[in-house]
């Protein structure tokens, strides 16, 4: 199955990239507040069972994709 | 005293910790590829250099922290072994949890390299015992991700017992936001772990050790891990 992991900054995390970025967008003249950059993180994991799909997920940002003093992890299986 | 230093795919400061380490104090310095699965017999200090572990790919050291060696290296550090992580390596030693916190991208989004002041927290470790506490040290800084960062609770109790070995600060000792360059949480610059023998810090005491690098203030550290394996070996 396929499965996307959104990985996030956690709230409170100063995101200094989402912040320039955002400052770029309004020099274009764009109304925008609050932006954030994560990263996706696509992968086809081999199983055909959803729960089993997002459970291996989970697996991987417990070990290595995510890193919980700083970051969250939203799981979708597709 | 045996020195390991793990070298991995993209380090580039283990040649200077070699030099700091053999050439500059005489120690038996072994570099040690990351697919070993031990550290070399007799082990006394794994000094994990800086660089751009695995191309910094994900995060700064994650993908190191899941080296084989990084496996004795815990083992290392639980049997009361020292440890020293700078800059990439500090970063490795977080990813792994060996070290509370994370290291983000500086607030200014740019790589700072220059030389900093740095104040002496902790003046009774067995990496700054040679130095004396408040003491202001310059040695040089070099990362893109420096700017600490620790959950709130964590930064509360990270200073409640004095986790705190170095802060940037001003040449005379002040440290505040505007002497802080990237952005890290109180001016931390480096942390030890409860126990007191894994210390991690972004800036590189390895290039400030002969006076043709502009400093010498980084042999304080050095000195003081010297001290502590004399100290050690008196002990045995």
């Amino acid at each position: 199955m396929k499965v996307r992991v959104l990985v996030s900054l956690k709230t409170g995390i100063l995101d200094p990239q989402g912040k320039a970025v955002e400052q770029g967008l309004h020099g274009f003249g764009f109304e925008v507040e609050h932006l954030r950059i994560g990263r996706l993180i696509e992968m086809d994991v081999p199983t055909q069972n959803p729960d089993e799909a997002r459970g291996r997920a989970q697996a991987m940002c417990d070990k290595l994709l995510v890193n919980p003093v700083m970051e969250k992890a939203t799981i979708e299986v597709l | 005293m045996r020195v390991a230093i793990p070298v991995f795919p993209g380090s580039n400061c283990d040649h200077d910790a070699l030099h700091a380490c053999g050439t500059v104090m005489g120690w038996e310095a072994i570099p040690v590829w990351h697919q070993e699965p031990r550290l070399p017999e007799g082990t006394d200090l794994v000094f994990i250099p800086g660089g751009f572990s695995y191309g910094d790919y994900l995060r700064c050291g994650a993908i190191a922290a899941l080296a084989p060696i990084m496996a004795d290296i815990k083992r290392h550090a639980d049997n009361g072994g020292l440890v020293l992580g700078l800059c990439n390596g500090f970063q490795i030693l977080c990813e792994a949890q060996l070290l509370p916190g994370a290291l983000l991208r500086n607030e200014s989004l740019r790589f700072i390299h220059k030389r900093v002041h740095l104040r002496v927290e902790r003046a009774d470790l067995a990496f700054t015992a040679a130095m004396q506490p408040g003491q202001v040290i310059g040695i040089p800084i070099a990362h893109a991700e420096g700017n600490f960062t620790l959950d709130p609770a964590e930064l509360v109790d990270l200073e409640a017992r004095g986790g705190v070995a170095f802060r940037y600060c001003d040449a005379s000792g002040n440290i505040g936001v505007k002497e802080t360059p990237n952005g890290a949480v109180n001016g931390i610059a480096g942390i030890v772990n409860v126990r007191g023998n894994v210390l991690g810090m972004m800036p590189h005491p390895e290039r400030a050790v002969e006076p043709e690098m502009g400093s010498v203030d980084g042999m304080g550290i050095f000195k003081s891990l010297a001290q502590a394996y004399s100290k050690a070996l008196a002990k045995a």
